[in-house]
């Protein structure tokens, strides 16, 4: 514990003397209001640390003392339905007073004289809205000495005590302590060939994720970014969600805060809050502490996931993560990278998404977290550092559209400018819920949005009336996969969820369609009497009309498109 | 409190609006001090840096006339405060909050600092409360509701200015009266004849009455521009929290304010990012527009409406940009629209409001008025499309359908976002309906059957909305 006192100040950035010794990334606290702070460069006997608290008032001489350890937070129960600053420190009022008093069932799963590595679960917490197991830290190990009855203990009571391989007794309680820069050992990672669903088709049939992927979310002011992160938030198939909202606006977490706990988990029924955990640092909150947020949310996912729980890992913005370390090294007098970023930006970044990973746990079960990063470039601009160096660490890629937002045509991800690396190996899962032909679709989906530009470009110069009619079927039919297939109320009550199962029943009725229709027009059909068929308006509007509780209707649509087909080639080969 | 400091010769440099001092009281980060020059006049000013042995004072006024020798600077010992009471409302004040209008200064009920504090987002409500501006691009397409921040990005020559008066004049709560309802009209950096004329329109209407003003003009120092709004805003949040009212803060012309941002951090000498404005412009413009909002439990709520030009038309030039990325929206107006005498020109597009789902729908404004606002952006984000290409191909390369696309795209400006006085929702949804009875069934995509039976095909009777 050395103490230290301050020379400089300018806005997040403290210089200071040091009377003892400090190291790198040590957790200070400032002032004699003692805000915390992080030592980020020594200098001989000066140090750099970055306050992630308002600095107004502090003043050269005033006392930094250090605290001996990096920057940590208490990991344990009673983080699900909350919501924290960027240091996972409660947000409410109601919240912070909770774990004092609250007592929190506890049921041992060792017992004295067991002997146990590091990371394993010494217990469960059954009463929390997920199930819970206590871990020991993953870096401690040893033999357990004693091990309190189950029941219901105070939050802060010892549970366990264990004697370490150095013969150092540890006394172990509901929580502890794990430094937020630190990735969080697993015993080995796995391979991701399973795809984590978020019931936005045009993401899961066409530029699917996979559990312990990564993906990046680039698109410009008002493209929809925000909303698409909170869809995912509440539809994704995860145990666990992790909510960063990270140097964004206020109403938003207001929004969350209000919606989510009215709105329910398809799969499980329960409140979709109870799932949630939120981190904020709104972009009027302390700009230090708008870097730490990501890795303590990324700490908080980590620590999910060595339960054994999928999580997914939602970062709004990562842009505004890197403008705070742009200000912070501004402040300290860096060398200026590209845009003024510091060169270390691609690294950061880098080292953010791997943190990202299916693994099998030191506790022995199998966990994922899977990272979600929004960017907001510049003027939609996905050329600068941020997107591109983002580019580089991710496997999905969701660009959104600004043409495409302007017409409200949500979600707005443009499917020439994403991708999904590796998509086909996703097609056994595919084929277990039942459509073993999901990459040959995905493909001809894909091909005919290509030839769609392509066309749309000629017609620019020629006129749609000029272009043959299997060229205006082409524009028919792309037409029909963006309106009945990729465009997705997130507000409405129907739609704003797809299941695989009615995805999958989706896709078949259009492809299908494009099939007959196609068939009819090689017999002398016209493309105008096809865009006119009744059933076409039916086809667009499936999403909004035919809801999960009704899959059947889609086979009652089907014969529907197949008659009406049908009858057009019959008055086609009737006529002479 | 401790007793008055002050400090005289120690002054070390001047540079631009910025003062070095060498250190020898203890004096704190951001405190306000009051520099006097030989005139003995005060002039405010805020303690920006501090180290071992100097400090560095931004003076918010000129500094021509100080001197290093007699330049004495006494600290106020806090940040800067306003000292605000009853009696606010029909007052103008000068950019730093002093009285410009000949009256007594404010009776000081309440000292606030300028800069507000955060507000901890798990205390905030969330806004839904549709506000009707009684213009058809905005209720119907682009809603605003209380305590949303929804920018006007403008350019020169086009009638922001006029659109921000009108929406103050006119601006009402579907069902509820004026009561409680108050503005804070803010001009930064703005010429004499915009701050004149603004007074005049609101003197016209009677708004003037429930009015605050603070106005930093062009030919004032641009330092004191980054403390206008922090000023205007601290009156409306005492508006808001001590009087209970609904305030509309319309703050002219943000532009200026980035403008002096860029300004005084290069006589700081800091590394610009982009074009030269400071990397924290999007720290600081928050810290602005998020001061917007309605609170937990409190009665009066905060609404934003910032007026910016974009520099050379450019939206995505930073101040533009970095607005986009803040507030909840924006409403763009379009040169193209002006030129065709269509006001006001605003083109729908590119405009949004991020919270319009909250506010609108059944038990908000009307239950069939997300469908409709959706459908018509879909149809003329479609027949602008089509107007692209006949200006390549002409008219006799289109299909039917294309001329009914274009057709729909005229009348939509002409019919829907022109307007002479104001409308009501009612009033402009039942424009929007008619405008999509042009288009065949097939199109409207986004409207149910039912919606299409009673809105669309009854061409022969127009029927009362509930």
């Amino acid at each position: 514990m050395s103490d230290a006192e301050i020379r400089w100040i300018g806005g997040p950035v403290l210089r200071a003397r040091a009377k003892g010794s400090f190291r790198v990334g040590e957790a200070v606290e400032v002032g004699v209001r003692r805000l915390p702070g992080e030592v980020i460069r020594l200098k001989g006997e000066e140090f750099v640390a970055q306050v992630y608290e308002d600095t107004t008032g502090l003043r050269p001489g005033d006392p930094v003392r250090g605290t001996g350890g990096p920057l940590s937070i208490p990991l344990g129960p009673g983080l699900l339905g909350r919501i924290f600053d960027g240091l996972l420190r409660p947000l409410r009022e109601a919240d912070g007073g909770r774990d004092l008093e609250r007592r929190i069932t506890f049921r041992p799963l060792v017992k004295p004289g067991d002997v146990l590595t590091a990371g394993s679960a010494f217990g469960e917490m059954p009463g929390e809205t997920i199930p819970q197991r206590c871990l020991l830290p993953p870096d401690l190990a040893g033999k357990v000495e004693s091990v309190v009855d189950a029941g219901a203990h105070d939050s802060d009571a010892i549970l366990c005590t264990i004697r370490s391989a150095s013969d150092e007794r540890r006394e172990i309680g509901f929580f502890h302590r794990w430094p937020i820069r630190e990735v969080r050992p697993a015993r080995e990672r796995l391979p991701s060939d399973e795809p984590m669903i978020t019931g936005q088709r045009i993401l899961d049939t066409l530029f699917p994720i996979a559990r312990g992927g990564r993906a990046a979310l680039p698109g410009g002011f008002g493209t929809g970014k925000t909303v698409l992160q909170e869809t995912l938030a509440k539809w994704s198939d995860a145990d666990v969600i992790i909510y960063v909202g990270c140097g964004e606006r206020g109403n938003e977490m207001a929004e969350v805060l209000k919606e989510f706990p009215d709105l329910a988990d398809p799969r499980t029924g329960r409140g979709l809050m109870e799932r949630t955990v939120i981190i904020a640092n709104t972009s009027n909150m302390p700009v230090a502490a708008r870097e730490a947020s990501i890795y303590t949310a990324v700490t908080v996912g980590e620590y999910f996931r060595d339960q054994g729980l999928h999580v997914a890992l939602m970062a709004d913005s990562t842009s505004r993560w890197a403008e705070a370390l742009r200000e912070v090294s501004g402040r300290v007098g860096e060398l200026p990278g590209e845009a003024a970023y510091p060169a270390y930006l691609g690294s950061r970044l880098a080292e953010f998404y791997e943190r990202a990973a299916r693994v099998k746990t030191l506790s022995g079960g199998v966990g994922s977290l899977t990272i979600i990063g929004a960017v907001s470039p510049p003027a939609g601009d996905f050329s600068e550092p941020v997107t591109s160096h983002t580019k580089r660490c991710v496997r999905s890629f969701w660009g959104l559209d600004r043409e495409r937002a302007q017409a409200r045509f949500y979600p707005a991800i443009h499917p020439l400018q994403s991708y999904s690396e590796g998509a086909a190996r996703f097609a056994a899962w595919w084929a277990a819920r039942g459509n073993p032909d999901w990459v040959t679709h995905r493909d001809r989906i894909l091909s005919l949005l290509e030839s769609q530009a392509d066309l749309e470009r000629m017609a620019r110069i020629v006129g749609k009336d000029a272009l043959p009619p299997a060229q205006q079927f082409t524009l028919l039919c792309a037409d029909l996969v963006n309106e009945a297939l990729l465009r997705q109320s997130a507000f409405s009550p129907i739609d704003r969820y797809c299941s695989p199962e009615r995805q999958i029943a989706m896709l078949k009725l259009v492809l299908h369609f494009i099939e007959l229709a196609g068939a009819a027009l090689d017999g002398g059909v016209s493309p105008q009497s096809i865009a006119e068929l009744g059933v076409m308006r039916r086809l667009q509007r499936m999403g909004e009309e035919i809801g999960e509780d009704n899959l059947d209707r889609f086979s009652m649509l089907r014969a529907e498109l197949e008659s009406e087909l049908a009858q057009l080639s019959k008055g086609t080969s009737d006529a002479p | 409190m401790r007793p008055e400091l002050f400090t005289q010769g120690t002054a070390t440099a001047i540079e631009g609006p910025l003062l070095f001092l060498k250190r020898n009281v203890q004096a704190r980060l951001n405190e306000a001090v009051e520099v006097r020059g030989q005139s003995g006049r005060p002039r405010l000013g805020r303690i920006a840096a501090l180290d071992d042995e100097s400090m560095v004072v931004e003076v918010l006024e000129s500094t021509i006339g100080l001197g290093l020798r007699d330049v004495r600077v006494r600290f106020l010992g806090e940040p800067l405060h306003f000292a605000l009471g009853p009696g606010l409302l029909g007052r103008v004040f000068n950019g730093v909050g002093q009285p410009s209008d000949g009256g007594p200064p404010v009776a000081a009920a309440k000292r606030m600092r300028i800069d507000g504090t955060p507000i901890n987002p798990a205390l905030r409500d969330l806004p839904s409360d549709f506000i009707e501006t009684g213009i058809s691009a905005i209720d119907l397409m682009n809603s605003l509701v209380r305590g949303q921040k929804l920018p006007l990005f403008s350019s020169g020559g086009l009638p922001h200015d006029r659109i921000a008066s009108e929406i103050a004049e006119n601006a009402r709560l579907r069902g509820e009266g004026e009561q409680g309802f108050a503005i804070v009209f803010v001009g930064i950096g703005i010429s004499h004849d915009t701050a004149e004329a603004f007074r005049h329109a609101m003197q016209d209407s009677g708004a003037l009455a429930h009015t605050v003003m603070f106005l930093n003009l062009a030919s004032e120092p641009s330092t004191q521009r980054l403390l206008t709004p922090r000023f205007a805003l601290t009156a409306a949040e005492y508006l808001a929290a001590e009087e209970d009212r609904h305030v509309l803060v319309i703050m002219t012309d943000m532009t200026n304010y980035c403008e002096a941002l860029r300004e005084v951090s290069a006589s700081h000498g800091e590394v610009p990012s982009r074009k030269g404005y400071p990397g924290y412009m999007y720290s600081d413009l928050a810290s602005i527009y998020e001061r917007a909002g309605c609170l937990h439990g409190a009665k009066g709520t905060i609404t934003q409406l910032p007026i910016l030009t974009m520099p050379a038309e450019d939206i995505s030039h930073p101040i533009p940009d970095l607005t986009g990325y803040i507030t909840e929206g924006q409403v763009v107006l379009d040169k193209g629209l002006d030129h065709k005498g269509i006001y006001p020109p605003i083109n729908v597009l590119p405009s949004l409001s991020r919270l319009m789902d909250q506010g609108i729908g059944e038990g908000y404004s009307h239950k069939d008025h997300p469908a409709l606002a959706n459908q018509l952006f879909a149809s003329y984000a479609k027949a602008i499309r089509v107007r692209v290409l006949a200006s390549v191909v002409g008219r006799d390369g289109l299909t039917e359908l294309d001329r009914q696309y274009i057709e729909f795209a005229d009348r939509f400006e002409r019919d829907l976002i022109r307007q002479a006085g104001r409308r009501t929702l009612e009033e402009s949804m039942e424009f929007g309906w008619q405008l999509l009875r042009l288009l065949p069934k097939a199109e409207l995509a986004r409207l149910s059957d039912d919606q299409i039976t009673r809105y669309v095909q009854s061409t022969s009777r127009s029927e009362p909305h509930a």
